[in-house]
C-alpha cells in the first residue's frame, strides 16, 4: 500500500503523464460504456450517407449512411482491445524468452537471440500483413500477428535486464542458499526487471492500436466488427469532400496512442531507480 | 605562519529535499598554511565531501545553497566572486582530485588533449608548448614513458597511472591549494602507497595546501600535519595528527580511533562506536553524537555543546573536553 | 586453539575445509580476427580451514581472492582441483546433493546494499533459507528469525522493514543472520566490511567474532586490509596474481613476512599511528599488477620485485616450507633475505 502511495507521489511529479492519465481514462470510459449508452448498431444505415457532425447526428455519417459517433465508440472497444491484449501477450512471449536466455546465456541465449534477430530483421508492418493474410482477418489473427511482430523488443529488453542483474551479489547470494532458478528468475529478479519492461509494454499499446489501424486501414481488419482504422479506410476515397470522416477516427488514434505515450514516460519516471533517488 | 592559503569561516550548507531541510555542513571554519596538509576525516554523512564542493562552489543548485559562510583563497573571498571569475580560480588556484579517476576523464579524449585543455584555457599556451608541457607533468607524477602515455585514452591506463594523470591535471596550473577527495580509495594498497607518496612529494616541492578528505584514519596518521574532525554536519575536533592520535578529546575521535587500531586488539573484541549516524531528518536534540556516546550526561541531550578553543590551534565540541587528557 | 607448535596447515585437527592445487582459468572471447584468450584467476592454490579457525586471504584487485571465494562456495566452477568438506569431494556436485550443501557453507558479501534483495522483507529474506532447506516449520520461521535477528543485534522490529531502510551495517548483520540461518560450519567473508563506516567495521568485525566463538564457524575471510587481517586472522594467506606466495600464521606474519611482496604489500598498508607511521620504512612498488592474461613467465613477481636476479624470471619458484611458514621464493630463507625494513 505505501508503495502504491509512493509510487503515485512521483508518478504525479510529471503533468503530461497525469494529463494522459486522465485522457486515457476518458477514452476507455467512452470505448466500455458508449456502446452501452449510445446503443445504435456501427454497420446500421441510420441516415443519409455525407451528413455533417452536429446535424441529425452528433459526429455525422459515413459514405454508406452509418452513424459515425457509434462507430467511434465501438472502434474503440475494438482498438483498445486488440492493442491491450497483443503488447499483454508480446509481453509475456518476451519476457518468458528474454529471461530464460538472459539468466541461462551460453547456447540458449544464443539459440534463442539468433531467433529474436531473425524476426527484428523483417519489417514488422510487412509481416503483420502477411500473417493476417494468410489466417483469415479476425480479431484473434490481428492480435496474434500484432503479437509476434512485437516480441522481439521486449526479449531483447528483459534478456538484457536479467544480464544485468543475474551476476548481482544478491542472486548469488540465492544460489549460494540453494535456490532453485525458477524461484530466482520468477520472485528475485523478475520484480526488479520489470519495471523497464512495463513502461516498453505501455508503450507498445500504441504501437499496436497504430498497426490495427494500418491492417484495418488496409481492409485486412475483421470484416465484422468497426475499428477506426477501418473508419479511415472507408473515408479515404471522400478525403477531399467529406475531410471529418477520416480526420474523427484519426483524432481518435492520435489522442489515444498520445495519451498512452505520456503514461508510459510517467511509468518511466516513477518506475526509474536511476531518477528515483533525487 | 604567514597568512593561510585557504580560510574557511563559518560555511554552512543546506539541502531542501521533499522531507525538509539538510542541513549537511554547519558553521564549518578552518585554514590551511602554505605546504600544509590538513585532513578532513568523517564517516559518511558528515559532510566532509560536501564541505569540499562548497569550496569550489560546485554545490548543484537547487537543491543545495551555500547558506552562509566565507572562503577566502589568499585572501580573496570565493563567495564574492562572479562565476565567470570564479572559473578563473578553479582549475587554475585550486584544483580537485577525485576518488575514481574514471569518472573525472573523458573517455573519448587523450590524456594529452585533457591535460592540455587546462594548460589552454588558463595559461592560452600554444599547441607545441602544451605538448612539452604535458610531458612534463606526466613525468613530475611519475608516469613511465609519458610521450607515448599523452597520446593514449583513459582506458589505456590502469587505476594507479589514471589517478596520477588526475593530478597531473590538477598540477597543470600549479594551484595553491589541491583538494583530494577520497584520492586512493579506489586504489590498491600498493598503489596507494604511490599515489599518497607522490601527493606528499609534490607538496613538497611545489609548497601546496593540501586539503585531504578521508575516512582512513591510516591515511591520516602518514599524511597529514592537521587533522578536522566532523561528525554529523560538524566540526567536533581539531588539532595537530601528534595531538588527535596521542591526546584525542571528543569521544566521537577516541571512538574512531579505537575502532581503527585493529592491531591493538589482538584476539579481543575491538572498542566500537554502538548505533549508526543519524538521519539528516531525524537529528537529536542536544549533542548529535549524544546517542552513540558511552560518556553523554543529561546536559549532552539537552543542548549542542560550543566548539571551545582547548588550546592553541585545539578545538573540541564536547562539555566533558575541559579538563580531560593531559593538555 | 593454537597449540604452540607453528603449523602451515589449520591449528586444531582436520582441516573442516580444504581446498587442492584450484585452478580457475577464464576465456575471454577474442573478436573474429583475434583469438580468444585465458584470464589465469587462479593457478594452484591449496589452502585448507579447521573448525573455529579464521583463514585470511590478502591481495590486491587481481589477485584471484574473490574467484577463490565464489569457487569455494560453489558458485563458479574451478578449472581443475579439488575442494573437500569435511573430507568429501564436492567439486563436481550438482543438483540436489550440491543444494544440501549450500546449508554447510555459506557466503556473506561485500556490498550489503547489492547483496539484499530490495523487493523482500528482512522477515523473508532471512527465513528463506528454512524455507528452501525445510529447517524450520512454517509456523516457526518467524520466530526463528526474531532470534537469528537477535543474534546479529538487531531488534525483531526489523522483520517487517525492506532493505533500503536499513543502514549499511544494519544490512551487513541481515546478510550475516541469512547465512547463519543454515547454521553453517564454514562462512567465506567476501569483504565484508570494506563497504562500511569505520565505526561500523568494529561492530561487524565484533558480531563476527563472537558468532564464531558461540558456533565454532569456520571463516575464510577475504580481504585487502591488512591491518583488520592482522586483527581477525589466526593464518594469512597472501595471494598474488592467482598464486599464494605466503601462508602463515598470523602471529608469525605480524613479526615478520618473508615473500618481497607481502613485504611491500604489509608495509604499504597505512597505520593509524602518526608515530609509528614517520618511523616505519615503506617499500613502495614501481609499477602495477600486470594482466592476468598473460602473467610474467619465471616468478610471477618478478617484474615488480626490487630484489629479482636472473634467475627469477626464467624459474617459477615453489610454495615451499621456510622456517614456520610456506613462501613461494627462490630466496627465502637465505639469511638476510629480504632486507628487514620495518621496525
Amino acid at each position: 500500500m505505501r508503495r502504491l502511495t509512493t509510487f503515485w507521489l512521483r508518478y504525479r511529479r510529471n503533468r503530461g503523464a497525469v494529463a494522459g492519465a486522465l485522457a486515457l481514462a476518458v477514452i476507455l470510459a467512452l470505448a466500455l460504456l458508449g456502446p452501452i449508452l449510445y446503443p445504435t448498431d456501427p454497420f446500421d444505415m441510420v441516415g443519409r450517407p455525407f451528413s455533417l457532425p452536429f446535424d441529425r447526428f452528433p459526429l455525422g455519417t459515413d459514405v454508406a449512411g452509418r452513424d459515425i459517433l457509434a462507430g467511434i465508440l465501438n472502434g474503440g472497444r475494438v482498438s483498445l482491445l486488440i492493442g491491450v491484449l497483443a503488447s499483454l501477450s508480446a509481453t509475456i512471449i518476451g519476457v518468458a524468452l528474454g529471461a530464460v536466455a538472459g539468466y541461462y546465456g551460453g547456447r540458449i541465449d544464443d539459440l534463442l537471440m539468433r531467433t529474436t534477430e531473425f524476426f527484428l530483421c523483417i519489417p514488422s508492418f510487412v509481416l503483420a500483413v502477411v500473417l493476417v493474410a494468410i489466417f483469415q482477418p479476425s480479431v484473434v489473427t490481428v492480435t496474434v500477428a500484432i503479437a509476434v511482430v512485437s516480441w522481439p523488443s521486449v526479449a531483447r529488453l528483459a534478456r538484457g535486464e536479467f544480464i544485468a542483474h543475474r551476476d548481482r551479489e544478491y542472486v548469488q547470494g540465492c544460489r549460494a542458499i540453494g535456490m532453485p532458478d525458477w524461484e530466482i528468475i520468477l520472485l528475485q529478479i523478475m520484480p526488479n526487471a520489470l519495471p523497464p519492461i512495463i513502461v516498453v509494454s505501455s508503450l507498445m499499446v500504441a504501437t499496436a492500436i497504430l498497426t490495427e489501424s494500418g491492417l484495418s486501414f488496409l481492409g485486412l481488419g475483421d470484416p465484422n466488427l468497426v475499428s477506426w482504422g477501418y473508419m479511415i479506410g472507408v473515408a479515404r476515397t471522400v478525403l477531399r469532400t467529406a475531410w471529418w470522416m477520416a480526420a474523427i477516427p484519426g483524432v481518435m488514434i492520435l489522442l489515444t496512442v498520445l495519451a498512452i505515450n505520456l503514461v508510459g514516460e510517467g511509468l518511466n519516471d516513477a518506475l526509474n531507480p536511476r531518477l528515483r533517488k533525487r | 605562519m604567514s597568512a593561510p592559503v585557504l580560510d574557511v569561516r563559518s560555511l554552512s550548507v543546506e539541502f531542501e529535499s521533499t522531507l525538509g531541510t539538510v542541513h549537511a555542513v554547519r558553521d564549518l571554519s578552518f585554514s590551511i598554511g602554505e605546504g600544509e596538509t590538513l585532513a578532513l576525516v568523517g564517516e559518511s554523512g558528515s559532510g566532509k565531501s560536501t564541505a569540499a564542493m562548497a569550496l569550489l562552489r560546485l554545490i548543484p543548485n537547487p537543491p543545495g545553497r551555500i547558506s552562509s559562510g566565507a572562503v577566502l583563497l589568499s585572501g580573496r573571498d570565493l563567495m564574492a566572486l562572479s562565476e565567470a571569475d570564479l572559473r578563473g580560480v578553479r582549475g587554475r588556484e585550486m584544483a580537485m582530485i577525485f576518488q575514481d579517476p574514471m569518472m573525472a576523464l573523458n573517455p573519448v579524449y587523450t590524456i594529452e588533449r585533457q591535460i592540455g585543455e587546462v594548460l589552454r584555457l588558463h595559461l592560452g599556451l600554444s599547441k607545441s608548448e602544451i605538448l612539452a608541457e604535458v610531458v612534463e607533468l606526466l613525468r613530475l607524477v611519475g608516469v613511465p614513458a609519458p610521450e607515448e602515455r599523452a597520446r593514449q585514452y583513459p582506458h589505456n591506463l590502469s587505476g594507479g597511472m589514471r589517478q596520477r594523470v588526475m593530478i597531473a591535471m590538477a598540477l597543470a596550473c600549479r594551484p595553491r591549494l589541491l583538494i583530494a577527495d577520497e584520492p586512493t580509495t579506489a586504489l590498491d594498497v600498493t598503489v596507494q602507497a604511490q599515489v599518497l607518496d607522490l601527493i606528499h612529494g609534490l607538496k613538497e616541492k611545489l609548497g601546496m595546501a593540501v586539503l585531504l578528505i578521508t575516512h582512513d584514519l591510516g591515511i591520516v596518521a602518514e599524511t597529514a600535519n592537521r587533522v578536522v574532525v566532523m561528525y554529523a554536519g560538524r566540526k567536533v575536533e581539531e588539532g595537530t595528527v601528534g595531538e588527535i592520535f596521542a591526546d584525542p578529546r571528543h569521544p566521537y575521535t577516541r571512538g574512531l580511533l579505537g575502532a581503527a587500531k585493529w592491531e591493538e586488539a589482538d584476539g579481543d573484541l575491538l572498542r566500537e562506536i554502538p548505533g549508526t549516524v543519524p538521519s539528516p531528518f531525524e537529528m537529536p536534540s542536544g549533542c548529535s553524537f549524544a546517542p552513540r556516546c558511552a560518556e553523554a550526561i543529561p546536559l549532552c541531550r539537552g543542548a549542542m555543546p560550543e566548539l571551545k578553543d582547548v588550546a592553541p590551534g585545539r578545538q573540541v565540541r564536547c562539555f566533558l573536553a575541559e579538563g580531560r587528557g593531559h593538555g | 586453539m593454537a597449540d604452540g607448535t607453528p603449523q602451515v596447515a589449520s591449528a586444531g585437527g582436520a582441516p573442516i575445509l580444504e581446498v587442492r592445487e584450484l585452478v580457475k582459468h577464464y576465456p575471454i572471447r577474442g573478436g573474429l580476427f583475434s583469438p580468444s584468450q585465458m584470464v589465469h584467476a587462479l593457478d594452484g592454490v591449496s589452502l585448507s580451514v579447521a573448525r573455529g579457525e579464521t583463514l585470511a586471504v590478502v591481495g590486491e584487485s587481481g589477485c584471484g581472492k574473490s574467484t577463490l571465494a565464489r569457487c569455494i562456495i560453489r558458485l563458479e566452477q574451478p578449472t581443475s582441483g579439488h575442494i573437500l568438506l569435511k573430507g568429501a569431494d564436492i567439486t563436481v556436485l550438482a543438483g540436489r546433493p550440491l543444494r544440501e550443501l549450500r546449508r554447510a557453507l555459506q557466503i556473506v558479501f561485500q556490498d550489503p546494499y547489492a547483496s539484499l534483495n530490495p523487493r523482500w522483507s528482512i522477515a523473508s529474506l532471512i527465513g528463506d533459507p528454512m524455507r528452501l532447506h525445510g529447517l524450520v516449520a512454517r509456523g516457526e520461521r518467524r520466530g526463528r528469525v526474531a532470534s537469528l535477528l537477535e543474534t546479529v543485534g538487531l531488534g525483531p522490529e526489523f522483520m517487517d522493514r525492506y532493505p533500503h531502510e536499513l543502514s549499511g551495517g544494519q544490512r551487513q548483520r541481515v546478510a550475516i543472520a541469512r547465512a547463519l540461518a543454515m547454521q553453517p560450519e564454514v562462512i567465506v567473508c567476501d569483504e565484508p566490511v570494506s563497504a562500511l563506516d569505520v565505526s561500523i567495521q568494529a561492530q561487524v568485525i565484533n558480531l563476527l567474532k563472537r558468532l564464531q566463538r558461540q558456533f565454532g564457524i569456520a571463516y575464510i575471510f577475504i580481504s585487502h586490509d591488512l591491518s583488520l587481517v592482522k586483527h581477525i586472522s589466526d593464518r594469512v594467506a597472501v595471494m598474488y596474481l592467482g598464486q599464494i606466495v605466503e601462508l602463515a600464521e598470523t602471529r608469525a606474519a605480524r613479526r615478520r613476512v618473508l615473500h618481497p611482496y607481502s613485504q611491500a604489500l604489509f608495509s604499504a598498508a597505512p597505520v593509524a599511528d602518526p608515530q609509528a607511521a614517520a618511523a616505519r620504512k615503506r617499500i613502495i612498488l614501481a609499477g602495477d599488477v600486470p594482466s592476468p592474461i598473460e602473467p610474467p613467465a619465471g616468478c610471477r613477481f618478478h617484474t615488480r620485485c626490487p630484489y629479482r636476479q636472473d634467475r627469477c624470471a626464467r624459474e617459477a619458484p615453489q610454495l615451499r616450507a621456510v622456517e614456520d611458514r610456506l613462501v613461494r621464493c627462490h630466496f627465502a630463507g637465505e639469511p638476510g633475505f629480504p632486507p628487514e625494513t620495518s621496525a
